[in-house]
Order: C-alpha cells, then structure tokens, then sequence
C-alpha cells in the first residue's frame, strides 16, 4: 500500500501524490477531506435535482417534469441531502478534527475508518444507480408503507433505496465507534472530559446518537426488503401488516436523526463564536449539558411525527410535552452564544457570518418547530409547505450555516492555503438571501393550504407567484453553491499561505502545521483547560490560573 | 381557498386563538434574538486593527443560566397546557356516536358515503352547517389525509383504521382542501370540495342524491348507458338506479351535477369527459382508469349519458 510521504497533502489538488494515494488512505485526515468532497460531490447533484423541481413549480399545472419523474426527484433529494450531504459532511469534520483536536495521531481504527468512508460512498452510487436500473425510489425521503410496498411501488427504485441506505447505515454506526473509542480512549494527557472542545463533545453525543437510532432504521429498511422480494407482512395491512410499523421505526430513528445532523453544527459554532469573539465560549457546561440533554430527550418525541395518524389525545399529548421540552435546552444553546458574542470583540470573518446569521435563521426554524410540537397547530400545518419551510430553516439554517462557518474556518488547516474573503462575502449574502426568499414564502404557502410533495398545483390567488419567488430564490442558492466551488477550487490552486494559526485560535489542531503532518504532532503541548494553545501563549493569562479571580472559569 | 387563518368552523376558531398566542410569543423571542444578534454584532465589532487587546474572559453566570433556561421553561408550560385544553375541546373522543359522512380515501380521488343513505359522492362531499359533525375517515388503499384548511385539524386516513375529525360549520359555501399525505403519483390531484348547505338545503340535496340516477331520454344518452353497462366501466363504478356497482372508481350516479371532476383536476364538461375517456393518462398518469379504445361516436355517447346524470 502506497503510504504518504512527509507532510500530508491536504486539500490539494496536486497529482503529485497520486490517486491510489488517496483511495488507499488509512490517514483520518484525508479520508475526512474525502468525506468532505463526497458531501460536495452529492450536494451538487441534490442541488441539481431541486432546481428542476422549482422550475417544475414556477407556475401552476406546468407539465415540464410530469409526475413520476418528480416524485423520483424530490425523493433522491431528500434522501441524498440528508443521507449523502450531512451525514458525510459531519463525519467529514469530525474524522478530520476529533484526532487533532484531542491531541492524538490517528482514529483508534483507521482501517474501519477507510471502510467506513468507502461503505458510504458506496450507498450513495448504488442508490443512484436505480436511475439506470429502472427507476428511482419515488415514495419520499421517509418512504411511508404501504405506499413502498410491492404492490404500490413496484419498480425496483425502493429496493436500492433499502440496499443504499443500509450500506451507508453500516458505514456511519462503523465510524461513530470508531469516534466513541478515539474520544474516550485517545485524549492527550491533560484532556479531562471537562477539557473537551465543545465540538469533541457534540460529536461524542452524536455518535452514541447514531449506534442507538441507527439499528431501528436499518431494521426497518431490512423488513421492508424482506415484504417487497419475499413477501413477509410487516407493513402491508391486506396481508395482516401494519401501516403504522413502519412510521414508528423509521421515526424512532428519524427523529434523532435530526439532532444526530444539528449537534455537530452546535459544536462547530461553540468553537467559532468563541474564537471570533476572543472570548471562551460562555456557559460551557451548560452548552455541554443541553447537549447531552437533547442528545436524550430525541428518543422520546418521534411521535410528534405522528399527531395527525389518530394515536388518541393522550399519547399525542405526551409527546407534546417531551418535544416541546427540547425547546429548552436548545434555546439555552443560542442564548449562551448570543452571551458569548456580548463583551467580546468580535471579527467579522465569513466564518462568523454565518455563525452570526445562524442564530437567526436557526432560531426561525426552532420556533415554527415547536409550533409543530403543539398538537392542534401541527394538525393544521403538518405535510404542507410550512414543513418544508420548518425544516430547511433547521437543516440549511442551522446545520448548513454550521458547516459552512466550519468549512471557513477549518479551511485554512485542512489546505494549509486561505480564501479569498472578498469572494467569500459574496457567497455569504447570495446564500442568505437566496436561502430567505425561498423558505420565507413557504411559510405562507403552508398556511394557504399548499400540500407538500405535490408536482403541481391549481392557479389559486396567490400560488403561483408565491411560488415563482421560491423558485428565484432557489436559483440563488444555486449560483451561490457554484460560487462556493469556484471559490474553494481557485483557493486550492493559489490561495495565500495560511501558516499554523490564522485565526490566532485556542485549540491544539492550531498547534501545529497548515495542513498537518502526517503524524499529526511531534509534541503536543499541555492540556489543562478548554482553550489550551491560548493559555500556552498567553501563560500570564492562562484559564487554569484564573478560577479564583475569573468568576466561573472553567478549566482545573 | 381558505387558509388556517380563514375559520369556517367554530373548532377553526379555538384553533385560530392558539395560533394567534402563539405567533406573539413566536414573535416576541424571534425580535429579541434578532434584536440582541444585531446589537451585539454592532457593538462589539472588533473595529481598531493594531488593537489587540483581549476583552474580559467572562465565561458562565450561574443566575443568568438559570433565568435563561426558567423564561423557556415557562413558555412551553404555559403553551403545553394551551395545547392540551385546546386538543381536548376540539377533538374529543368519538365514542359510538355515528358520522356524518364517512370518507375513504383512493390513489387518487375520495370517496364520501352517507350513513343512514345510500348515497355516495365522489370528492364533493356535502354537510349540514350548525351542526357539530363527526367526519370519520379510512383508506382503500395507502395512507391519505384529509384537510380543509378553514375547518382546522387533519385526519391522516390509514388503511384498517378509522380516524375521526370534528367540524361544526359556520356557514353555508364552498370549502376546498386537498389530501396532505404522499400518496404516490398523482398526490397532486386529490382535492377536496366541501359543499355546506343551510339544514333544510341539505336535507333537500340528501332526498334528491338518495334517487336513483336520471333516465337517460335522447338516444345518444339512451346509446352511452348501454355502452357503459357493458364496456366494464360498470365492473368499476356504482350508477345506483342500473345494474353498475362496481366500487373501485367514484360513484357517477349523479356526475353531472358535478362541478368538477378527477378530484380537481378539471372543470366538469363535456370535452373534458370526452377527452377522460378517450385517454385517462393523457389528463392524469397513473390514474387508475384503463384506456378503452371507443369510436368517437361511442365517447360522444357516453359523454351525453354522463352529463345527463344530474
Ligand atoms: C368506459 C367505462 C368508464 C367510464 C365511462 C368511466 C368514467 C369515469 C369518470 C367520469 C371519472 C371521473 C370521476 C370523478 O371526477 O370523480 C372516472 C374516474 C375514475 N375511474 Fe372510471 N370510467 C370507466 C371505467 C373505469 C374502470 C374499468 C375503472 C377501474 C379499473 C375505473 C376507475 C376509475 C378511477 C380509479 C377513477 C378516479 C381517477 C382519479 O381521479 O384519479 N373507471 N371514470
Ligand atoms: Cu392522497
């Protein structure tokens, strides 16, 4: 096996360390960088096929995509931007950074590492081989039985659908092991779980997430291959099945998987906001606790995907109360970055632009989320357009605008090479403002009546040019995405020189070079606090001096 | 087209209250968010480059923390039992009490029956207003859900169980909604028409639905009912009054005082009958409906039947 030599290449696109290089990987850090292009590669398909979409919906009964084709996109959509897009992209950084950021060389496996990687990528291709092989999965992100039964869906779209899903379901219960062992087994002496990067933290929670949602999933997805090629009755109800099985499995899963996809970003931003602001990241137990609080609470509300299939009041209303409870800790999360910021003296990098903006654009989608969690509103609202404004502004708004702040931030590290930051504002305000003008309106387009998933829509006031602006604002978001590629590639080719520490940060992935070696650290530097590479520049103001005089700093 | 804002029902209303709670409080923790966001960002903006100075380390706030986590704790107390009193006025338990109507959800149209008639609509479903109705719901075949937006809540329909709304319409008129659930193809085109009538009106349309469909007079009529009798449309749908029973597609007994047909997708008239029949996928993919090859002296026959069926 071709191993590396000296210094990593990072994000390069130099061939001079060769593609059998790269494929054969067992180095955290470049099979986190193919994470991370995997995440881009699929986002710009996912884009692709949401943008013929919009077009389909420009106008009314437009009959430019025609039924089957965008029940096939808008299911490839969903599926790959939550399967393919966010679940890579997170365990891209965090294959990337957790090593670092704890002050070890490597994963505790690296070769599960590759095969986790490699178990992803595969998924992915093979869902998307059902185009070729006779049509994609067409029943919808969650798939609903007994629409994806046999006798509904009969085309084999649903079967890659299974198979896809469940190799990558291996692959990321195998990474997250792998992440739990290098957390707990793989920290530099000094790194008390007290000392731990917020972001090591989240990852740590979404990882022990992923092993207990993962297995109600990939059952799930077993059965449903079992009844479609073998005829088994879990799901079907004229065999004896249960149409509502189905829900409960794939939401026991599902709802986690919505923290599983937005803990990471809290992580990121954790370790952004303090940066930028030149101050530790405020509450930091606090920020940790809800962490791990939502990280448990998330087992207990999936129901609240289910008020509208007739559980009975009772059981609606007690999973009301449970999810609107993880409002709480979640709020406690954006008032301790908005604490963070007060005081500090903040530089407005595009990394913190995003993070600034996600406090917003977040907070959004939390609230029409708790409306969800009230049970009379979320019986008006739930599958309308309000759901699909909901959970973009969660899922672009908040792990997106974390990823993004991350990927900014990160950048300079991963390649050893900056952005250009001029470009990079621009990306920002395309972004935001394509990503506001087409979710905003969906908020009013729920509230008018418009059913989600629908290929077209009757000429009723209003909904044609509600939806027209969506679609414009769709193709911002699209040209923004392009701008980023360029943005990224042209960076790659002759950014300026970052040096180890741009950003003057506090965290030991600074403490040594742009982009790493491959052993990452020849010497790591003491650890006794959250903010370790500050206290060893600044030892006269060093965190772990100052419990007494510093009210409530953390740090031994 | 009503909206959630548009109450039809007196249930809409109680919801309407809810809603209206809790765009305020929505509102007020969006602006002190923006609020706090924008000020801070203002503020605090590192401006002076050469300086480099650190501002104070402040880190955690013990009483801060916990007024932080108390404001939240309270909103959602207060908004849970909101919820919970609002749910338990608007959707009590059904008990035995018998349904207004009974809807079955079909890929891709709805099917209402009477209890107590014999009478079936198919996507126009017609209630009584002043009256507080139990709409109970199944589904043929997957999972449909029914919603008019101005009488509130939703009911997901789901194969081998009965759900149930309530409504208690305000006044007479038009009310449109549309099924919410993917439910394949053409998911697009389930909508609802709810026709409300005054009582006296509606006991009035419930006598004539209940007869058996018209006779068809003029011999093009007379030659379209003996072509559906035997072209299997009858194996399929019900025209109570003839020998067609067939339950798998909309009852046609009186389509022709229909005012739309194929749950939305058209106006219901002549050429657009015509055209269904000449070519059921050409107006709707994957409907349910098999393309016969008639003559077009066939389709114009049984296009003058059907629309004779008032
Ligand atoms: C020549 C014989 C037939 C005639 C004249 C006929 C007529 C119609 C008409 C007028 C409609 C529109 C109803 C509405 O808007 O509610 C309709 C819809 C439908 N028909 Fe037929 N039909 C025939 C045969 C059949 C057969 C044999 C089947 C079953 C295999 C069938 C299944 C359906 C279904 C499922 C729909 C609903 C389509 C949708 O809205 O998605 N029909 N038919
Ligand atoms: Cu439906």
């Amino acid at each position: 096996m071709p191993e590396p030599v000296e210094a990593l290449p990072g994000l390069s696109l130099d061939t001079d360390q060769g593609l059998l290089q790269w494929i054969s990987s067992v180095d955290h850090k470049q099979l986190g960088i193919m994470y991370l292009w995997t995440a881009l590669a699929f986002m710009l398909v996912g884009g692709a096929e949401i943008l013929l979409i919009r077009i389909q919906l420009a106008v009314p009964r437009n009959t430019f995509l025609g039924p089957e084709m965008y029940n096939e996109l808008f299911t490839m959509h969903g599926t790959t931007m939550i399967f393919f897009v966010a679940m890579p992209a997170i365990f891209g950084f965090a294959t990337y950074l957790v090593p670092l950021m704890i002050g070890a060389n490597d994963m505790a496996f690296p070769r599960l590492n590759a095969l986790s990687l490699w178990l992803t990528i595969f998924g992915g291709l093979l869902m998307y081989f059902s185009f070729l092989a006779g049509g994609a999965p067409n029943a919808g992100w969650f798939n609903y039985a007994p629409l994806n039964g046999y006798n509904y869906s009969s085309q084999p779209g649903i079967d890659y659908y299974c198979a896809g899903l469940l190799l990558g379901g291996i692959g990321t219960v195998s990474a997250s092991i792998n992440l739990i062992v290098t957390i707990l087994r793989y920290r530099t002496a000094g790194m008390a779980l007290h000392n731990m990067p917020v972001f090591v933290w989240m990852m740590l929670v979404t990882a022990c997430l992923v092993i207990a949602a993962f297995p109600s999933l990939n059952a799930a997805l077993a059965m449903l291959l079992l009844d479609r090629r073998l005829h088994a009755h879990f799901f079907e109800v004229h065999d004896g099945g249960s149409a509502l099985l189905w829900q409960h499995l794939f939401w026991l899963f599902g709802h986690p998987e919505v923290y599983i996809v937005i803990l990471p970003s809290f992580g990121i931003l954790s370790e952004v906001f303090s940066v930028y602001s030149r101050k530790p990241v405020f509450g930091y137990v606090f920020i940790v606790g809800s962490g791990i609080a939502i990280g448990l609470l998330a087992f207990g509300v999936w129901v609240h995907h289910m008020f509208a299939v007739g559980l009975g009041n009772t059981a609606n209303n007690f999973f009301a109360a449970s999810s609107m409870l993880i409002g709480v800790p979640t709020g406690v999360k954006v008032f301790n970055w908005l604490a963070t910021m007060r005081g500090g003296s903040i530089r407005f990098t595009t990394s913190m632009m995003f993070a600034t903006s996600f406090l917003v654009e977040f907070t959004i989608g939390g609230l029409s989320g708790i409306a969800f969690a009230i049970v009379p509103i979320d019986l008006q609202l739930t599958d309308t357009y309000f759901v699909v404004a909901h959970l973009h502004y969660v899922l672009i708004g908040g792990t997106l605008f974390g990823l993004l702040a991350g990927l900014f931030y990160w950048f300079p590290k991963m390649s050893g090479r900056m952005l250009n930051e001029r470009l990079s504002n621009w990306f920002f305000w395309l972004f935001v403002v394509g990503f506001n003008v087409t979710f905003m309106i969906q908020h009013v387009l729920g509230t008018l009546g418009m059913p989600r998933r629908v290929y077209t829509y009757p000429d009723l006031p209003g909904w044609g040019t509600l939806n027209l602006l969506s679609s414009i604002g769709g193709f911002l978001m699209g040209a923004a995405m392009l701008l980023l590629v360029y943005i990224i590639v042209q960076a790659l080719r002759s950014g300026p020189r970052a040096g180890a520490d741009p950003w003057d940060a506090y965290t030991l992935e600074w403490t040594t070079t742009s982009p790493p070696p491959l052993q990452n650290f020849d010497r790591v530097i003491p650890v006794a606090s959250v903010r370790p590479f500050r206290d060893f520049k600044m030892p006269h103001d060093a965190d772990h001096k100052e419990v007494g005089k510093r009210k409530g700093i953390y740090g031994k | 087209m009503g909206s959630i804002f548009s109450t039809a029902t007196v249930e809409a209303e109680r919801l309407h209250t809810l809603d209206l709670y809790f765009i305020i409080a929505a509102s007020v923790v969006l602006l002190t968010v923006i609020g706090a966001t924008t000020y801070f960002s203002l503020k605090y903006r590192h401006r002076d480059h050469d300086d480099h100075a650190e501002p104070l380390q402040t880190s955690s706030n013990l009483k801060l923390e916990s007024v932080l986590v108390g404001i939240p704790a309270l909103m959602v107390l207060a908004f849970f039992f909101l919820s919970f009193n609002t749910t338990k006025a608007v959707l009590p338990p059904a008990g035995d009490s018998v349904p207004a109507v009974r809807i079955t959800g079909h890929q891709w149209w709805w099917q209402a029956s009477y209890p107590g008639t014999d009478v079936q609509t198919a996507n126009e479903i017609h209630l009584p207003i002043g009256r507080h109705l139990l709409i109970e719901g199944t589904s043929a075949d997957v999972i449909h859900d029914w919603w008019v937006p101005s009488f509130g809540d939703k009911m997901d329909v789901i194969p081998g169980l009965h759900n149930h709304v309530w409504a208690t319409i305000k006044e007479p008129g038009v009310y449109e909604g549309a099924c919410n659930e993917f439910c394949g193809q053409q998911h697009a085109w389930m909508r609802i028409r709810v026709v409300a009538h005054t009582p006296a009106d509606y006991e009035r349309w419930l006598a004539a639905a209940a007869q058996p469909a018209a006779e068809p007079t003029d011999r093009l009529a007379q030659a379209g009912a003996q072509v559906f009798a035997r072209a299997a449309c009858s194996s399929c749908h019900q025209i109570r009054g003839t020998a067609a029973h067939g339950q798998q597609g909309p009852d046609l007994t009186h389509f022709g005082s229909r005012e739309t047909m194929l749950a939305g997708l058209l106006p219901n008239n002549e050429s657009n009958l015509a055209n269904w029949l000449r070519n059921p996928q050409a107006l709707k993919p994957g409907a349910h409906m098999p393309r016969f090859i008639f003559a077009p002296d066939t389709i114009r026959a049984l296009t003058a039947y059907l629309a004779g069926l008032k």
